[in-house]
């Protein structure tokens, strides 16, 4: 079982290459709209890359005005 | 389709579009790959009418308001029915608010009835907003069995036994409060007649038909004006078919195209240029050859279409183009916001019809739509029949503000006579956009007048909404304006929002308060952020209650060269 913060180290590294960015430029407290400059419409991407990742489904819902990749790490964290 | 101008109210319409196309399909949903529910009119009907009778029987009448708060599902719509049977007045709130500006709204409105979903529930119960509220039924959709409700009733068990009764309205009475804005300032609850929705049903269809076959993808929330109108009141009246989708995820948009075939979908600009992207990309990974001859291909389909659309030529032309859409599509309604010319165009090019509008969530729906005879994509179409639109006070080039009357256009702002007076003036809505009607009666839009942005994703965004966020921040005062109301410019995109602030002396330093705010913005949703600030150093003016006058420091900020005042944030 992965522990908070590995996932959320996960999260961050996926995120990074999605976006293409480097991986050590995002940090937990990051807001990801903001750091990568995507719309909501991109976040949703990346939630597909993270299921596929982690192995569970995160109804839209889960990250309904989720803006950091904490929070987002948390809410994965609870599914898992 | 119905013949809607022998009805009164929607609760009638519907009830017997229900029967008369009782074998057709009306919804499917799906989650992902999975189909969820496939319902025909008889099956909605047998859903709706206990619910119906569940409300009659818990005393809900003619005239009580009932809100929903629900993402797009087959409840969303059963529910609304079930409320217009009743004779209800239907309060659509946005799902992705947050709660306190939910309870905010349902006060505002007098709601007595919240029908929700159990995942909204949960946050709005634990809400303190709740206090003072007079809903007094909750229904909430797909609880857990061992959930804890907190007060609130379990939507499927929530049902009468016996056929429920319909309660007449009159074409003037109030169908809908629908919210333009106001989770933080005034709130704007329009209220929009039976007569609106009705009226606006028979124009729109007469441009764009639905009918048993047609199937309609909803991806707009359907308590947006646009999506309740060509994602419900449209296709439920005249046989066609909804498809909801559980999420909004690209890649299962995408395949809902080809899964099921649709005819028409409504999209925000920012979905459309999500697209075009995406379809660029594909293009140019194509070997050389092969691009030359879809280039060459998508040149003959434009000279071709030049006049209208033809679409049998051009799915013969681009056939994969037209595949990865299902093959059957007829149209894309860009709804929400204004769209750009050649983004537009790219997909009128592919073959692809765009149904570029115009609209306010006051006017109904629309007040302008392009007619395709021929497409026009520098501009947002003609108005629709029955809706009149001028340009009040037009300069030398015929530019002024946009004015549309008809039957479509609200009775007015629930408890708001004077802003209500302020907006329709003399019977015209003042749109507050800027705008000319061109030689051939087409609307191209220049600008606002009012202060306030629409997003690519179809938000409005007004700046007293957004200003609670600030409050408490350590300046003498503060003032939130979008930027082009300030300083004028002639577009409709990238519009952008700027706090004011006045600095006490002996307060933080300017990098200081600066980081202060960046703090507090990102605890915005993210496309109600402001993107600049403007230190100013004089005080604001002020009325005699004083509050800001608005219009005054804004004609004072204008004075400033833009770019150098905005500091981005």
């Amino acid at each position: 079982m992965r522990t908070l913060e590995q996932t959320t180290q996960e999260v961050l590294t996926l995120a990074a290459q999605h976006f293409n960015v480097l991986i050590g430029s995002l940090s937990p407290a990051d807001d990801f709209f903001k750091k990568l400059g995507i719309n909501s419409l991109q976040a949703l991407e990346l939630l597909t890359r993270l299921e596929n990742h982690f192995g569970i489904e995160l109804p839209d819902y889960e990250v309904q005005g989720v803006s950091d990749f904490r929070t987002l790490a948390e809410r994965i964290q609870s599914r898992l | 389709m119905l013949d809607l101008t022998g009805y009164d109210s929607l609760g009638a319409a519907l009830r017997d579009a229900l029967a008369r196309f009782a074998g057709e399909v009306c919804l499917i949903e799906a989650d992902r790959e999975k189909e969820k529910e496939r319902l025909t009119y008889l099956d909605f009907q047998r859903r709706a009418h206990p619910l119906a009778r569940g409300l009659q029987d818990s005393g809900f009448a003619a005239g009580h308001r009932a809100s929903i708060i629900m993402t797009n599902q087959s409840k969303w719509l059963i529910s609304a029915y079930a409320i217009f049977f009743r004779g209800g007045v239907l309060v659509p709130l946005d799902y992705k608010l947050t709660p306190p500006e939910h309870w905010q709204l349902l006060k505002h409105s007098g709601a007595t009835v919240l029908i929700t979903e159990y995942h909204i529930w949960r946050q709005l119960a634990a809400d303190p907003g709740r206090a003072g509220s007079a809903v007094g039924i909750i229904l909430v959709t797909e609880a857990p069995p061992s959930a804890d409700l907190h007060g609130a009733l379990r939507w499927e068990e929530f049902r009468g036994a016996a056929d429920p009764d319909l309660i007449p309205r009159q074409r003037t009475d109030t169908a809908c409060i629908v919210y333009s804005s106001g989770t933080g300032g005034r709130p704007k609850g329009c209220m929009m007649a039976h007569e609106c929705y009705l009226s606006q049903c028979v124009a729109l269809t007469s441009l764009y038909p639905f009918w048993p076959g047609v199937r309609y993808l909803s991806i707009l929330p359907t308590n947006h004006a646009v999506d309740f109108m060509v994602g419900f009141i449209g296709p439920f009246t005249c046989g066609a078919a909804v498809v909801h989708l559980r999420t909004l995820r690209p890649e299962f948009v995408r395949e809902a195209f080809t899964r099921y075939k649709i005819t028409y979908v409504t999209l925000v600009p920012a979905v459309l240029k999500n697209l075009q992207k995406g379809l660029q990309e594909r293009f140019a990974a194509l070997p050389p050859a092969k691009r030359a001859l879809l280039n060459a291909m998508i040149a003959l389909n434009k000279l071709l279409t030049r006049g209208r659309p033809r679409l049998w030529i051009s799915r013969r032309l681009l056939p994969q183009v037209h595949k990865a859409f299902g093959g059957e599509l007829l149209a894309i309604v860009v709804g929400g916001a204004f769209s750009e010319p050649q983004n537009l165009q790219f997909f009128y090019d592919l073959g692809i019809p765009v149904a570029n509008g115009y609209g306010l969530t006051e006017a109904c729906t629309v007040i302008t739509v392009n007619d395709l005879k021929p497409f026009r994509a520098d501009t947002v179409g003609k108005p629709l029949p029955g809706v009149e639109v001028r340009i009040v006070n037009p300069g030398q080039d015929g530019i002024g503000e946009v004015a549309a009357r008809g039957r479509t256009i609200m009775s007015g702002y629930l408890n708001e006579p004077e802003l209500t007076a302020e907006t329709i003036v003399d019977g015209w809505l003042m749109t507050g956009d800027i705008g000319r009607l061109d030689s051939s009666g087409h609307l191209q839009l220049f600008g606002r007048k009012k202060n306030m942005i629409v997003t690519e994703e179809g938000k409005n965004i007004y700046p007293e909404d957004i200003e609670n966020v600030f409050a408490g921040l350590p300046v003498k005062e503060f003032c939130v304006f979008a930027a082009n109301f300030v300083w004028p410019r002639r577009s409709m995109t990238g519009e952008q929002l700027v706090l004011v602030v006045h600095p006490d002396s002996g307060g933080p330093s300017e990098e200081d308060l600066l980081r202060e705010i960046n703090a507090r913005n990102s605890r915005l949703l993210n496309y109600k952020r402001i993107h600049g600030v403007v230190f100013w150093k004089e005080d604001f003016p002020l009325t005699a209650s004083l509050k800001i006058k608005r219009n005054v420091l804004a004609e004072q900020l204008a004075r400033l060269e833009r770019e150098s005042a905005v500091r981005s944030l």
